[in-house]
């Protein structure tokens, strides 16, 4: 069974870059925000575009930590853990989260592909450590208890049939 | 707005902008930097305004071209380097500082301060019993002395209206109308400043070797990676005075004779991004940036590039390759980057708060002048 891949988003990304190797991580960048992950139909179809092997696009999509090959849920919750972060206890807030959405062993987005855990490193907001952010929206002075709360809103949010920040 | 096409129609503009600034005689200024944002400033940005204009009173959002008599400045200023006790609210002319503000506060802080002239106390900083009403007299700001930061906080951080009244593009235009190559790079050697990203390098040294390299184009690329843990003065400086990294930026290309800068700022700062490309839209539209600035033979242009989260690009020779499209890999050196750097041609690498030192350095340094305004800028604090 082959499912039709939607080249469409990618079309209009491509629109709006220099057709070149020097747009690879603005391009991969852009497309990962529309599809919260880099999908394998897009490696063939930017690599012919921009003029680059499918190799070396892979290559750079594997080396910079931000990029995923793994579809992310709708929600993606990065816990700070830079060093401000840390010392102030973002583990347990990490850890919080991980339990109660089920995340066990390398596990970082739930089954469901509602929500996706995983860890950043600062963010430039140590004066409120330990820093979260969901979908790019900052929340400070976390706790592991303020984390369980926030959890419950998302939650609701998608109920509501929202979940698109 | 039309371009400005000579250092007349610059001197105009700044004074347009500096008369609409003083006739702000109230301001509020709500700060907008990534800490405050996260408790909610922005929101308490709109809310002020919002209730400002509903009880008639006379607000100005940008500094305006037709300026109106006695209004009230609201303004998204950058990080006062405080977050902890955001979100912020400054007031001036008194130069309050509120902590800690809420959206209900708004209210009061409206009625009170801006109606009655009164500040709120119990949301001024205390320390050990004491009230600090004004942000000056704070401790942690009362050994301060801000340079690189002098405006962040203190300006509207989204317009070059602001810049422009606090003097900005000053350094740049005594660059390009006043002096040539070689006096800015000596003008920059004799400052003593150092490279801010950690190595401590002269930065005089380093434009010099670039702009003695024979092949051309030559780049300009600024490192905004920020990797540090607990450092944030880059991020400040990009988001709370984006138009003093891009003047630096430009005198540089002056001096080293290169017509195209880049600024790398990493993945983790969306907002520094935002400010940059706002600021750079901003300096092209009135033609501080692009073909032919001011009506001289000199262009610059500027591109962002936002990191994808590998610590390593922080690296000069990694940096230059992750603008290039490629694995942020470093390179065995030498060629240096000021040889073989961006696209292996000629490339002067800066971290950004390196950049930021330059505009009052060319402003103030000029030897001879006025010897007591003569600054010098040896490292201000440990070089890390
Ligand atoms: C692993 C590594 C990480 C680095 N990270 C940064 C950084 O985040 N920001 C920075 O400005 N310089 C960083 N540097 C230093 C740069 O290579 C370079 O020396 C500097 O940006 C030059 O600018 P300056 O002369 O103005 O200091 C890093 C160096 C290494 C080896
Ligand atoms: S360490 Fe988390 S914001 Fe800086
Ligand atoms: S972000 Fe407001 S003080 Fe730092």
């Amino acid at each position: 069974m082959t499912r039709q891949f939607d080249f469409a988003p990618v079309d209009r990304i491509l629109d709006n870059h220099p057709r070149s190797e020097l747009s690879t991580i603005a391009i991969l960048q852009d497309i990962q925000e529309h599809y919260h992950y880099l999908p394998r139909e897009v490696f063939p179809y930017v690599a012919k575009a921009i003029g680059v092997g499918e190799a070396r696009l892979y290559g750079v999509a594997t080396f910079y930590e931000n990029f995923s090959l793994e579809p992310k849920g709708k929600y993606v919750i990065r816990c700070c853990d830079g060093t401000a972060c840390h010392v102030r206890g973002s583990i347990p807030i990490l850890e919080r989260l991980r339990q109660e959405l089920g995340l066990v062993g390398g596990k970082k987005t739930t089954d469901d592909l509602n929500f996706t855990v995983e860890t950043v490193s600062c963010l430039g907001a140590c004066g409120l450590a330990p820093a979260m952010t969901v979908n790019g929206t900052v929340y400070g002075a976390m706790t592991p208890d303020k984390a369980s709360e926030l959890l419950r809103e998302l939650k609701a949010e998608l109920e509501k049939g929202g979940g698109q920040a | 707005m039309t371009k400005l096409m000579s250092r007349q129609d610059l001197q105009n503009l700044r004074s347009v902008c500096q008369r609409a600034l003083s006739l702000e005689t109230k301001k509020i200024l709500v700060c907008g930097g990534t800490g405050c944002v996260a408790g909610g400033s922005l929101d308490i940005y709109d809310k002020l305004k919002d209730m400002l204009q509903a009880r008639g009173i006379h607000v100005s959002v940008e500094l305006a071209h037709e300026p109106h008599e006695e209004s009230v400045g609201i303004k998204k200023s950058g990080c006062h380097g405080f977050c902890e006790m955001g979100p912020l609210v400054r007031v001036e002319p008194q130069g309050w500082l509120y902590t800690k503000v809420k959206l209900d506060d708004c209210e009061e802080i409206v009625e009170k301060t801006i109606v009655g002239g009164e500040c709120v106390e119990r949301l001024a900083y205390r320390q050990n019993g004491k009230i600090y009403r004004k942000q000056e007299d704070i401790p942690f700001y009362a050994k301060q002395h801000r340079v690189v930061l002098e405006h962040c906080g203190h300006i509207n951080a989204t317009s070059v209206y602001d810049y422009l009244a606090v003097g900005g593009y000053q350094a740049l235009e005594k660059a390009l109308f006043d002096m040539n190559q070689d006096q800015i790079l000596d003008e920059v050697s004799e400052s003593n400043l150092r490279g801010r990203g950690g190595g401590g390098f002269p930065a005089g040294r380093k434009w010099k070797s670039c702009a003695r390299q024979k092949e051309t184009p030559r780049y300009i690329v600024c490192n905004g990676d920020e990797g540090d843990p607990g450092a944030f003065m880059d991020r400040s400086a990009m988001e709370g005075d984006p138009h003093r990294l891009i003047e630096g930026m430009i005198i540089a290309g002056i001096a080293i004779g290169s017509s195209e800068g880049y600024i790398y700022v990493r993945a983790e700062y969306p907002l520094a991004v935002d400010r940059l490309r706002m600021a750079i839209a901003q300096a092209e539209e009135i033609g501080l940036l692009g073909d032919n600035i001011l009506g001289t033979e000199f262009s610059f242009h500027m591109h962002i590039n936002r990191g994808a989260g590998a610590f390593v690009c922080g690296e000069g020779s990694a940096l230059t390759a992750s603008i290039e499209g490629k694995r942020g890999m470093p390179r065995v050196k030498p060629p240096r980057t000021v040889e073989h750097g961006l696209f292996d041609k000629p490339t002067n690498l800066n971290n950004v708060e390196t950049y930021a030192n330059v505009p009052m350095i060319i402003e103030n340094g000029a030897a001879g002048t006025n010897p007591s305004a003569r600054r010098t800028v040896p490292a201000q604090r440990p070089l890390r």
